[in-house]
């Protein structure tokens, strides 16, 4: 699914250029649970971005079901990021306006999909997160375990192949993290490839495979014989 | 995303921050109230100044000796101008659809009259004059057609005149003298009130040949033409100027209507209107700096919210839509509380000061809100262009 060809990424500060990737190769199944590890600034948030066609390489090639991502222009990357991609985040991401449902909707509303629709999908997605009585509360009414709850419901309401969670447990305490891994691995067990950013041992050891970065080198690779 | 997804998404926002999209819409909404008043200030003066035209009818055109030359001719040289007789004005009830012809001529003299005098302004015209400018005659009659040439001397009065000269006491049959002359006077006019300063009832009316006699002048001022209601103006004048160059051997005078005289008056106005309007819409533009300035703030608050929408799959025209539709209705909702505030005040003043120059006019109202909406979308452009072009990895880092 995923497949990564010397990929670089370089990012030019004041007069040093830094690689934030430097020359990764990697290659991902449909279906795999992975979790992303190592120390701050050793290129894992910018992996994580690069897979989630947030930012493009600097070098070398990303094919995404086959397709080189290269040729993609932004419009396409929108579309890819819609239909295939779902993302969690650290610091969830909700909108404080919108109450956890209409939180849910917000990629079909951006996909143009009509109200009715949207509303049984949305409540579904919550379903499946356990979060369906909460529908209605805004996100500062809920706990932080159940904004990033809706935070996944919102990840998988448009059906993504690829679940991509950057520190998805960094803000929540030890309980809530667990029921949010547990709920990641439930959605792999679907079928659902999920790849996890983490420097929290506990949770990356649980990942089928784990990559180790340091300084944008893939240091080690536990799916490679 | 559907249209109404989009207007729920900008209200929803618009409406998250009450007390500021209010405060800002507020700007927006003082220069839509004052473009309203100031342009219903305009229009009501013009309002006014048509009335105080039109008073005398619309169906006249007016012959004046002389032509405007644009050329610098020294008019002492070549001057061939034949003076406008009485004879002319008699000429011209023949010209098709011409009601009346009516020689005018004016000047200033005292008048005696019950032991009082006063100098008051002497109007010699025709036994027509009543029709020709719908001036009603109060009391007694107007000039009796008499020869244009010899006409007996009878005097109408003014009302503001006969009230000075003989107070409550009836004028008719008495004698006045108008510079030494001695006239008998048969009638009063009504009350006319004064036009653009000049007092219609402080005025006597005598015929115009002696008129011309007693100010020594051989041609009159002006001859005013009334013509049938609904007939063409164009073949009206064409009659005239076909009537009188014969007569006068070529064209040396000039022909106006009343529809000229309207038409510049009016394209005057139209300008005081529009230029008042202008100084309303400067306070516009401040509403529309106010604008950018909230939606700048907007933007750099919700740099994650922007970030997100491009994670989930937002393209960068949507974002930039999104914004400028917030700047948009914080305009629109501006506008329209400005131009119920507007047009509150227009009507209070109108209630109050019914005689108050102020005209209410949609097509101004309108064309406010317009330029309201306009505005927002030109504030909102480049703050929503910044939210379009934000990097969604930096975006999505902002806390």
């Amino acid at each position: 699914m995923i497949e990564l060809i010397e990929v670089c990424r370089d990012y030019v500060v004041g007069d040093q250029v830094v690689h934030a990737l430097d020359h990764v190769s990697l290659r991902i199944p449909a279906g795999d649970y992975v979790s992303i590890m190592g120390p701050s600034g050793s290129g894992k948030s910018t992996l994580l971005n690069i897979l989630g066609l947030m930012d493009r390489p600097t070098a070398g090639i990303y094919r995404l079901d086959g397709v080189d991502t290269s040729t993609m222009n932004d419009e396409e990357l929108a579309h890819a990021r819609q239909h295939q991609i779902g993302f969690v985040f650290q610091s969830f991401h909700l909108v404080p306006r919108l109450n956890a449902l209409e939180n849910v909707e917000l990629p079909m509303i951006l996909a143009g999909i009509p109200p009715k629709q949207r509303h049984s999908r949305s409540l579904g997605a919550l379903a499946k997160v356990g979060l369906s009585k909460r529908a209605d509360h805004r996100p500062n009414q809920l706990s932080g375990g159940e904004r990033q709850r809706v935070a996944i419901a919102r990840a998988i309401v448009m059906q993504p192949k690829l679940l991509l969670a950057d520190e998805p447990t960094g803000n929540l305490d030890s309980k809530s993290g667990g029921e949010i891994i547990a709920i990641l691995e439930q959605l792999n067990g679907q079928g659902l490839t999920v790849l996890v950013v983490t420097h929290d041992p506990a949770i990356g050891g649980r990942a089928r495979r784990q990559l180790q970065f340091r300084d944008g080198r893939l240091l080690h690779d536990s799916g490679q014989s | 995303m559907l249209p109404r997804d989009m207007l729920r998404y900008v209200v929803v926002s618009t409406l998250s921050h009450r007390l500021r999209s209010a405060l800002t819409a507020l700007g927006i909404g003082i220069g839509v109230a004052a473009v309203v008043l100031l342009t219903s200030i305009g229009e009501g003066l013009r309002d006014y100044m048509l009335a105080e035209f039109t008073q005398f009818g619309t169906n006249i055109v007016a012959v004046n000796p002389g032509v405007n030359t644009t050329f610098g001719m020294p008019t002492g040289v070549l001057n061939t101008q034949r003076p406008l007789s009485l004879d002319d004005a008699a000429a011209l009830r023949r010209v098709p659809w011409v009601v009346a012809a009516m020689p005018a001529i004016q000047g200033n003299a005292s008048v005696k009259g019950n032991g009082r005098e006063r100098r008051v302004t002497i109007s010699g015209v025709g036994p027509e004059m009543p029709l020709v400018f719908s001036f009603r005659v109060a009391l007694g009659s107007f000039l009796p057609p008499d020869d244009p040439r010899s006409p007996r001397a009878y005097a109408v009065l003014g009302s503001k005149l006969r009230k000075e000269l003989f107070g409550e006491r009836s004028p008719l049959g008495e004698r006045v003298r108008v510079a030494g002359e001695r006239y008998r006077v048969v009638g009063v006019m009504e009350s006319k009130g004064t036009v653009l300063g000049f007092d219609l009832d402080d005025a006597i009316y005598i015929p115009a040949a002696r008129a011309l006699e007693m100010f020594d002048r051989e041609s009159l001022m002006e001859i005013d033409v009334l013509y049938e209601e609904g007939a063409p103006v164009d073949e009206v004048v064409k009659g005239i100027r076909r009537v009188l160059s014969a007569r006068h051997g070529g064209v040396d005078f000039t022909i106006t209507t009343q529809q000229q005289m309207l038409d510049v008056l009016g394209s005057v106005l139209d300008v005081v209107t529009f230029a008042v309007g202008a100084l309303g819409s400067i306070s516009l533009l401040v509403g529309g700096v106010g604008i950018f300035t909230i939606m700048t703030i907007s933007v750099r608050e919700r740099t994650f919210e922007i970030g997100l929408l491009r994670a989930v799959g937002a393209l960068r025209r949507q974002v930039r839509r999104l914004f400028i539709g917030e700047s948009i209705l914080l305009a629109a909702i501006g506008g329209v509380a400005g131009l119920l505030f507007g047009a509150t005040i227009v009507r209070l003043v109108t209630l109050f000061l019914p005689g108050a120059p102020l005209s209410w006019s949609p097509a101004y109202a309108f064309a406010a809100e317009l330029l309201a909406v306009l505005i927002g979308l030109v504030a909102g452009v480049v703050p929503a262009q910044r939210a379009a072009m934000l990097d969604p990895v930096q975006a999505l880092r902002a806390e």
